[in-house]
């Protein structure tokens, strides 16, 4: 059953689940983020409506810089802003964006401790029609293999959406990570959220769990799926939302394995 | 100032003369790093930190200073040594360059020096950082208050994220960015020419629609003249000095030999230099 202390979507299991998409999420959490802080800006190479840089750009187009397509120049102009005291999102998607500018991102971003917060839309395999040349499926090894570095992967629209908020409020430089479709809606905007803390979603309705799957971004909707699955054969699960993939939350992890006798890990890369 | 004065020009020599034997000095102590460009910019950093730019040793974070972004990092001897003369830190550290645990890294590195703008490097990356810092003060109104200047190497240029750079400084018309490229003519591999044609950087410039000036870069009054023009000519758009320097300037054996762009006197080879600016 879902943990229901998390205030999670009860509709979950419904075949009409709302839906919507983590960029979309992403675009509203923006300008919320920009209407709190003056010193937020934003900035994108030619995807500006693709990624929902638009909603942003709208409202403060004097805070928004279109560089065109140039992602390695993206990150180090970014990178120079943050020096001036700016917190840039820098928007694409991110086979581009923590790809192409890997280095520039390494090296002006993270080397230099800047609060760049660094926007990947449309990874995964899940955006499938695109092609495998659009198919980001190293981007969470590249960004979090890099020191300072924060990475969230975001379940849904609405954590995405707290996500993006909570991120511009910190000085670490960020790599958010988003999906191109709409995707079912597991929380609400009464659900917790914080930077590097995981949460069980779903419960075995008595006792402890057999299995504790771990899923990190939309796909966490189908480890549920299954998690209900399982109940109804008898096998107890627990599912963990780990929307933070650094810092990792140890301690919630070690938990449940020390509780379970086997973990599974449901990512889409 | 805006027109150097002849007593002033003998201040900046003797200056520039002991920020070289400087150069030598820790180079020769660190066994290793780059000699020819920080020779050949020692005239251009001289000026810029004894003469243009708004700073202050004492309060290294002033709000209100200039930045200065050294792209080509591995010029960074002559970059660490002119600070040190003007007051940054002890001259004593000067020996430490290169040294395990010392925080005058071989290339900058800013966590551990926070008064340097960025930690550069890896080439191509600092005109974009300083295009990012000029429109920030774009953003918040402050076009006329400072300027942005972006030192960065001719060999440099090779890297295609400085002309995406070059393109969005035109579009932003950052009349505050002055970017000086060191235009001595060398790179590792050979000379600039041999490795990738550069042909002329004035034209490239223009084109892409910015305010170009090309001097002797180891002359001070055309330096401070490029400088001045530009400060006080504002138009719509960012400017570049191309500065023309000899390599290694100061020793004459070595200046122009691109064998020199990346390797580090001996005792013999320093001992010889500093007797000669010493003379």
């Amino acid at each position: 059953m879902l943990n229901q202390s998390l205030k999670l979507n009860t509709k979950i299991f419904n075949d009409n689940v709302e839906k919507n998409s983590t960029r979309q999420g992403f675009g509203e959490g923006l300008l919320k983020a920009g209407i709190e802080n003056e010193n937020v800006v934003a900035l994108c190479a030619d995807l500006t409506d693709s990624v929902k840089v638009n909603i942003f750009a709208d409202k403060f187009p004097d805070r928004f810089i279109q560089t065109g397509i140039a992602e390695q120049n993206m990150a180090s102009v970014a990178s120079g802003m943050a020096s001036m005291g700016k917190i840039p999102f820098m928007a694409s998607y991110a086979m581009f964006n923590s790809g192409r500018n890997w280095e520039q991102i390494r090296t002006t971003i993270c080397y230099n401790n800047q609060p760049v917060k660094i926007i990947g839309s449309h990874a995964g395999l899940s955006v499938g029609p695109d092609g495998g040349s659009h198919q980001a499926l190293e981007d969470i090894a590249l960004t979090r293999v890099i020191p300072n570095m924060v990475v969230i992967s975001p379940c849904d629209y609405i954590e995405a959406k707290k996500a993006t908020i909570a991120c511009a409020r910190t000085i670490d430089p960020t790599y958010i990570r988003l999906a191109r479709n709409d995707t079912p809606l597991i929380t609400t905007e009464d659900t917790p959220f914080e930077i590097g803390k995981a949460q069980i979603v779903y419960i075995p309705e008595i006792g402890l769990a057999h299995v504790g799957i771990i899923a990190t971004g939309p796909i966490l909707y189908k480890a549920i799926i299954a998690a209900h699955g399982l109940e109804k054969r008898g096998i107890k699960t627990k599912v963990m939302n780990l929307s933070t993939v650094k810092p990792l939350d140890e301690n919630a992890i070690i938990a449940l394995a020390k509780e379970t006798k086997a973990i599974v890990t449901v990512e889409d890369h | 100032m805006e027109n150097l004065t002849a007593e002033k020009i003998i201040e900046l020599k003797s200056t520039a003369n002991d920020i070289r034997k400087s150069i030598i000095e820790m180079l020769c102590e660190a066994g290793s790093g780059h000699t020819a460009g920080a020779l050949g910019m020692t005239d251009i950093f001289t000026l810029l930190y004894f003469g243009v730019l708004k700073h202050d040793p004492v309060n290294p974070l002033w709000t209100h200073r200039d930045r200065l972004i050294l792209s080509n990092g591995h010029i960074c001897p002559v970059l660490y040594a002119t600070i040190a003369h003007a007051g940054y830190f002890p001259l004593e550290e000067l020996k430490t360059l290169r040294k395990f645990g010392s925080r005058l890294q071989g290339h900058p590195h800013r966590e551990f020096m926070p008064f340097l703008e960025t930690s550069s490097g890896p080439l191509g990356e600092g005109l974009s950082q300083a295009v990012g810092m000029a429109i920030a003060l774009k953003i918040d109104n402050k076009m006329d208050a400072n300027n942005i200047f972006c030192i960065v190497g001719d060999g440099e240029l090779d890297e295609g994220q400085n002309w995406e750079a070059v393109m969005l400084a035109s579009k932003e018309k950052l009349s505050n960015l002055i970017v000086i490229v060191d235009r001595n003519k060398i790179q590792i591999d050979g000379t600039t020419e041999e490795v990738m044609p550069l042909g002329s950087l004035k034209d490239k410039f223009e084109s892409f629609n910015w305010q170009t000036e090309e001097i002797d870069g180891n002359d001070f009054t055309e330096i401070n003249n490029a400088i001045y023009k530009i400060k006080n000519n504002k138009k719509d758009m960012p400017s570049v000095i191309i500065a023309n320097t000899i390599p290694s300037k100061g020793v004459k054996e070595w200046e122009g030999d691109y064998r020199w762009h990346g390797k580090a006197p001996n005792k013999k080879e320093a001992e010889m230099a500093l007797k000669e600016l010493s003379k």
